[in-house]
């Protein structure tokens, strides 16, 4: 008796599972087809871009098109996704989880050759905003004096810079002791590291708003010696926009919404470059956590780092592309692996749909040049408040 | 505790149960205080550039950038968060995200205590079961969390049942679950597992089913296991949230304050520290909401063991 209302049971739950993997399935079929549909109708076309860090001034553009509604004009619903510490923007996107996503070439590179099918679409950062900070008293000018220092990097892909560098001074990673950087300054403020890594638009400025314990003051550009890696053969390009390159290829759909997303993207660089203020506002309000003055900074900087584009915004400059390429072969880090070992085959990136963008941008009298632009004076405070 | 079992208590053991009671919270404030004490003289009488034994960090620097003052701190957590206006003040920030991180965390130790429990009944019923999946229990423990956080946001990411869609904040409980659930699992088997042979077999011979032997002899004998490991699946839950929040880019979550302040330490150092101070707030307060849990099955804890 016990047995066979056991056994009733057992089938009843075998029963209800099925039922709720047909249902779930069924639900599913019906859910999927709107996908890539390109901006056919009224409705909007799903996109999600995937930052490669958290909201702030950096992805400025991104958020200037979604808060003034350039995204929206262009017949997109666009889900800006950041990023923590652990999700990779080009394994997301070769995945098949976001539509598109910013990422560094150098990084990247490695991806690809690891098989990730990417490609690049806008390279919106036209150079290099990475810098290596010392002291104005510690005897280092140049890369040729990282000899025997402490040299600071991020690692996690941000080291190639250094890496590419070094090499054409005819150093390699044994020569200098590689110190592992936090999210902050202070190991480079305490002496750990004699030249830290920074980025122009966030942790230079870090140093810069905080109090030399020394004088009661902030400290200035004055007491730090600073060597931009866009001055160097090290230098590689940084943000870009990637797409998914099968579907590139086959997708009609996603080739009309990769344009709509470009002419709304550039809008948005477009509107950070003129209004400043606004877009670092805007991306306060998007969930960055930043002071004020810290986020102003990093839009201003980071607009130096766009602007003046004289191909255009986003305009893949094939010399400079291969140029990162060749400091990516060059490459090799502290434990003596590469970047990349060959050259990436032929459409990892294509200008095709950023020219079809800027032209019709162009007609519709947008500036994409910037020729005239002329970045902010911003004022750092103490903490970046 | 019900009425009946209050009146048979004598008064003078219940004021000296109220005593011993103050005298635990007593012992605990001291000791938050003692902490507070060794930091402050630590930093008053430390050596300034801490103690570096074989290129190893052995004692942190003294300086205000390493260890703020307590005061700089605490009075930090009165300011605003930003310039910006509207800011809010930095306590109120941080007490909205640990909130968050809180349900998140508690819903993923909901998840978590249900699957331990069900996968302890399970194992109990079937001993091919136990063979079959405890050695598999024990390790999905050593899965990495930096492996496995991106898999389940982009798992998560193509669920769409319906009018179901799935959260972002969903992906985080199930990392927290995943956390949540081994102590749970594996508490709860050796609870279930604890009864005496002689009860069982009373049983056995009285043809009870495995059900009303489940209710009457089993589920009483797991209690005193189960609650040790509803409060370390309630710390794990916490650290899971935590962890999965910085992976996956969750906004809102102390786990992300603790990232976005940790940038602005070199400028802002006492700022840094309000987070994780929130986020050692939340796991006592986690695992404190357990011990109400232990108030409810009192009758059931004669000896607490652990799993």
């Amino acid at each position: 008796m016990i047995h066979s209302t056991r056994r009733f049971a057992t089938i009843g739950a075998l029963g209800l599972t099925a039922a709720l993997a047909l249902s779930a399935c069924a639900a599913d079929t019906g859910g999927t087809d709107g996908g890539s549909g390109g901006s056919g109708g009224d409705e909007l076309t799903e996109v999600k871009l995937q930052l490669q860090w958290l909201p702030q001034g950096q992805f400025a553009g991104y958020f200037a098109a979604q808060d003034q509604g350039y995204f929206e004009e262009a017949g997109l619903d666009v889900e800006i996704i950041p990023s923590g510490g652990d999700i990779v923007p080009q394994d997301a996107l070769a995945n098949g989880d976001v539509d598109y996503a910013i990422a560094w070439v150098p990084k990247v590179l490695g991806s690809i050759e690891a098989g990730a099918s990417v490609t690049n679409i806008a390279q919106i950062f036209q150079r290099s905003g990475t810098l290596q900070v010392a002291w104005v008293d510690s005897g280092i000018e140049s890369v040729a004096d990282f000899e025997g220092k402490k040299i600071g990097s991020w690692g996690f892909g941000n080291e190639w810079e250094i890496f590419a560098a070094m090499a054409e001074e005819g150093l390699d990673s044994s020569t200098v002791e590689i110190i592992t950087q936090d999210f902050n300054m202070n190991a480079f403020l305490s002496g750990d590291i004699d030249a830290a890594q920074a980025m122009t638009y966030n942790e230079y400025a870090q140093v810069l708003e905080t109090v030399n314990p020394d004088t009661g003051e902030l400290y200035t550009a004055d007491d730090l010696t600073v060597i931009s890696y866009e001055e160097t053969v090290g230098a590689m390009l940084q943000d870009a926009i990637w797409a998914d390159t099968e579907r590139l290829e086959s997708d009609e759909g996603y080739q009309e919404t990769t344009v709509a997303f470009l002419k709304a993207v550039i809008k948005g660089w477009v509107y950070a470059a003129e209004n400043p203020e606004d877009a670092a506002q805007i991306t306060i309000d998007a969930g960055s956590g930043w002071g004020p003055s810290h986020e102003l900074w990093m839009v201003n900087e980071t607009n130096k780092l766009i602007w003046p584009a004289p191909d255009g915004i986003g305009y893949i400059d094939e010399a400079a592309f291969d140029d990162t390429v060749a400091a990516a072969l060059s490459a090799v880090n502290e434990s003596g692996a590469s970047l990349i070992t060959e050259e990436p085959a032929e459409g990892v990136w294509t200008n095709e749909y950023i020219e079809q963008a800027l032209a019709e941008l162009d007609e519709e009298g947008v500036d994409v040049f910037g020729e005239g632009f002329e970045p902010i004076e911003v004022e750092l405070m103490e903490g970046g408040n | 505790m019900t009425d009946a079992a209050i009146a048979l208590t004598p008064p003078r053991r219940r004021a000296r149960d109220r005593g011993a009671r103050l005298r635990l919270w007593g012992y605990g404030l001291l000791g938050i205080v003692v902490l507070g004490l060794i930091w402050e003289l630590y930093k008053a009488l430390g050596p300034a550039d801490g103690l570096v034994i074989a290129d190893a960090r052995i004692l942190p620097r003294t300086s205000d950038l390493a260890m703020p003052h307590l005061w700089d701190m605490a009075s930090r957590l009165a300011e605003p968060v930003t310039r910006a206006d509207g800011a809010r003040p930095l306590w109120l920030e941080i007490v909205l995200a640990a909130s968050l991180t809180l349900g998140i965390a508690a819903a993923g130790w909901v998840v978590g205590v249900v699957v331990g429990i069900a996968l302890a009944l399970v194992m109990q019923r079937w001993r091919l079961a136990e063979s079959a999946m405890l050695p598999w229990i024990v390790l999905s423990q050593t899965v990495p969390l930096i492996a496995f956080a991106p898999l389940v946001r982009s798992w998560g990411s193509r669920i769409e049942i319906g009018a179901f869609e799935w959260q972002d904040w969903m992906s985080v409980a199930v990392i927290a679950s995943y956390l949540a659930f081994f102590p749970v699992a594996v508490g709860a088997l050796r609870g279930l597992q604890a009864p005496d042979a002689i009860h069982l077999e009373l049983l056995r011979t009285y043809s009870v089913g495995w059900w009303a032997t489940l209710r009457s002899v089993r589920l009483p004998a797991a209690v005193p296991y189960l609650l040790p490991a509803l409060r370390l699946a309630a710390a794990n839950a916490v650290v899971g949230a935590i962890v999965a929040e910085v992976s996956t880019g969750l906004q809102g979550g102390i786990g992300r304050l603790i990232i976005q302040y940790a940038g602005q330490a070199s400028g802002d150092p006492a700022k840094a520290w309000a987070p994780i101070a929130g986020a050692v707030a939340l796991g006592l307060i986690a695992a404190g909401s357990v011990a109400i849990l232990g108030l409810i099955f009192r009758n059931y804890r004669r000896a607490e063991a652990t799993p």
